[in-house]
């Protein structure tokens, strides 16, 4: 069989699992199809948070960023995962005792404001859009490539198979389809991690042969930074970043991870607090593995890259050279005419590779880009790296057509939970809560039912169509994650004092500062978008951590000079801090 | 249950988030990127003879990640033995 005939068979059938669970699992109820009955094991729920928040750019892209980072690539490792720590410990249980179905409910509820809900809802909307666009684009890439179906096919079939189950199980299918997923991004993600640990460096553990030698004597590293310095790139294990920037950005993604919608809504799907706590720990276990092998799998694809491509005539490079040339993701551009790849630092052309008519000398593409004029011929897109790795590698097929399954069930699972949270704001926080409080439960969850569906249609027209600035509104998502439900639930459980009048202005200055600052400079002003303009030399990428104190300090002062909030409300505060004694764990 | 003893249980809750939040930060921000530098003149792990690592790279590529899980299970199993003592604990 090649690897078409493989891709189909393992993708196949993992899809029929996914659809047989979908039918197992039918939700009846709201909170059937909200919050899963709230009747997860923490173990299953554990793994099904870690499906639905590794997304296609955890499975797909992470590592190859990291690739080419080297040190800097810290910030998304330690980002993402740090986050998961102030989830369990400053979120989760508190969420969980309070028991309702959203984060706006919280928000809505504590503030005993519907503007502060609204504010929510549109916050939570738009960072699940963002979010989605980006999945379902994933979807579409990983179908081009290895079915050889045009992308906007791959995203038709991507949507079919999120709108069946997540439109008939609700959060019950989707949870139980995300562990079957899990199963299958970390059965992907390790098997060619382990091959290629054991060619490079005789060690089957990734973690473990990240750190030693090569064959042919030699840290894996040390070689590493080696290469990169007779090339004129910084040293692998060495940043180039400012490190107040690192800080902040780590800073930015861990807040804006703890805050993400999707993530949280999660901790409402076990039975008690107690599990709320024990199942974020889970989790983070089930993350940490992908997490601890991805910048194994970046330091062993870098050092097999150099060694394939850097002077070696273009006529003797192995065949996935070319089928990635073919898709447009490698460009190479033969500046001094010697027919072999020069690979320094430098860019070999601004922007992306645009390919002319005809072939070069040697048989390559040509590129129509204006050329730089350093020594650097190669261009490569960092996403491949992940994707391209076991054929680097020369890994037997079937390990091929895995890795698409998995890219597929890391963007599906994250795809559809970010779905479910859309449905929920408008069924639950806007309709039910706002428009028509009289609304029976059956005709609620039809509404649910709804907007997934319309949730799914929108998702894949931007799929298609994806608009040129998501790269960008990504920074945008956690910016606002961190500089506004993080502090805001914070403030809730632990600042009994806190009231509406100092959460909404906290809200609207910690939001208004970070988008004012990553609208200007990554849309209205580009150009000036360098360390030096920057605030402090902070990247629009690392903001959100100021608009995050800006939004605490200013709820802070706010709420000190306006009156406490209602006696019920400060009753409601004690009762989160108690897992029991100040009223039960709400049932829903 | 009476106010003063809910109190102290909050109180201890506190105390425990502030001490793993300390650790949590020292072995991030700390380890990982204020003290990288200087640590990764140290070389891990000695009992290879050498080592592949270096020490601050290595907390900011693995070594935080593998402290923030065991973090958040001994956070656990403190505040499970604390709603025992306090009688707070469901079920």
């Amino acid at each position: 069989m090649d690897v078409q005939a493989w891709t189909y068979l393992i993708v196949g059938l993992t899809f029929a699992l996914y659809i047989g669970i979908a039918i197992w699992a039918k939700a009846g109820s709201t909170k059937e199809f909200y919050v899963a009955g709230a009747g997860v094991p923490p173990l299953a729920n554990g793994m099904a948070t870690a499906a639905d928040w590794m997304s296609a750019a955890s499975f797909i892209s992470m590592a190859g960023l990291i690739s080419f980072m080297g040190y800097d690539g810290s910030i998304y490792l330690m980002g993402w995962t740090g986050g998961y720590v102030l989830l369990a410990l400053l979120l989760a249980p508190y969420l969980r005792k309070f028991g309702k179905f959203t984060v706006p409910d919280f928000v809505g509820d504590r503030y005993y404001s519907n503007a502060a809900r609204t504010v929510a809802v549109i916050c939570a909307i738009f960072v699940s859009f963002t979010y989605v666009a980006g999945q379902m684009r994933g979807v579409g890439v990983v179908f081009s490539r290895f079915l050889e179906v045009p992308i906007n096919i791959g995203i038709l079939i991507g949507m079919g198979i999120v709108f069946f189950y997540a439109v008939l199980g609700g959060m019950k299918g989707i949870t139980y389809t995300q562990v079957a997923q899990y199963c299958v991004l970390i059965f992907a993600y390790m098997v060619p991690a382990i091959f290629i640990a054991l060619q490079i460096t005789n060690t089957p553990i990734p973690q473990l042969g990240f750190g030693s030698e090569v064959a042919g004597g030699g840290y894996l590293l040390d070689k590493l930074d080696g290469l990169h310095e007779q090339l004129g790139f910084t040293a692998y294990t060495d940043g180039s970043k400012p490190m107040i920037d690192v800080f902040f950005i780590t800073f930015a993604l861990m807040v804006g991870t703890a805050g993400l919608p999707h993530v949280i809504v999660r901790f409402f799907t076990v039975p008690k607090v107690r599990d709320a706590r024990v199942s974020a720990g889970w989790a983070l276990v089930f993350i940490a593995l992908l997490y601890t092998t991805a910048p194994a799998v970046a330091a062993f694809a870098r050092y097999n890259l150099i060694n394939t491509v850097s002077n070696t005539q273009y006529a003797e490079l192995p065949s996935w050279f070319k089928t990635w040339e073919g898709t447009g993701l490698i460009a190479w551009a033969d500046k001094n005419d010697d027919g072999a790849v020069q690979y320094v630092n430098g860019k070999a052309f601004a922007g992306k590779p645009a390919f002319a008519e005809g072939q070069g000398a040697q048989g390559q593409r040509l590129i129509s880009n204006e050329l730089t004029d350093n020594d650097n011929e190669l261009y490569i897109d960092r996403d491949i790296m992940v994707l391209a790795n076991p054929e680097i590698a020369n890994l037997p097929d079937w390990v091929i057509a895995l890795v698409a399954a998995g890219g597929l069930a890391a963007a599906l699972s994250t795809a559809a939970g970010l779905l479910l949270v859309i449905s929920t704001s408008v069924a639950h926080d806007l309709i039910k809560k706002q428009v028509n409080p009289d609304l029976n439960e059956k005709s609620e969850v039809m509404i649910a039912r709804i907007s997934v569906a319309a949730a799914v249609l929108i998702a894949g027209y931007f799929g298609i169509n994806p608009p040129g600035f998501v790269a960008q509104v990504v920074a945008f998502a956690f910016g606002l994650a961190a500089s506004s439900f993080f502090p805001v639930i914070i403030m809730g459980i632990f600042y009994k004092r806190m009231n509406k009048e100092g959460a909404i202005a906290g809200m609207l200055s910690g939001i208004g500062f970070t988008a004012a600052y990553i609208i200007y400079f990554k849309f209205i002003n580009p150009a000036a978008n360098t360390p030096d303009n920057w605030f402090m030399g902070i990247s629009p990428e690392g903001i959100g951590t100021v608009g995050m104190i800006i939004n605490f300090i200013v709820s802070f002062i706010v709420a000190k000079i306006s009156p406490a909030p209602p006696e019920d409300i400060q009753e409601l505060v004690d009762s989160l801090r108690y897992p029991k004694g100040a009223g039960e764990a709400s049932m829903h | 249950m009476e106010k003063g003893k809910l109190q102290e249980y909050w109180a201890t809750n506190l105390k425990y988030l502030i001490g793993l939040l300390v650790v949590w930060f020292v072995v991030s921000y700390g380890f990982g990127i204020l003290l990288a530098e200087p640590l990764n003149a140290i070389r891990f792990p000695e009992w290879t003879g050498g080592g592949g690592f270096k020490l601050g790279f290595w907390f900011a590529q693995q070594g935080s990640i593998y402290v923030f899980v065991i973090l958040i299970f001994v956070y656990v199993t403190l505040m499970n033995r604390l709603d025992k003592t306090y009688d707070v604990h469901e079920d």
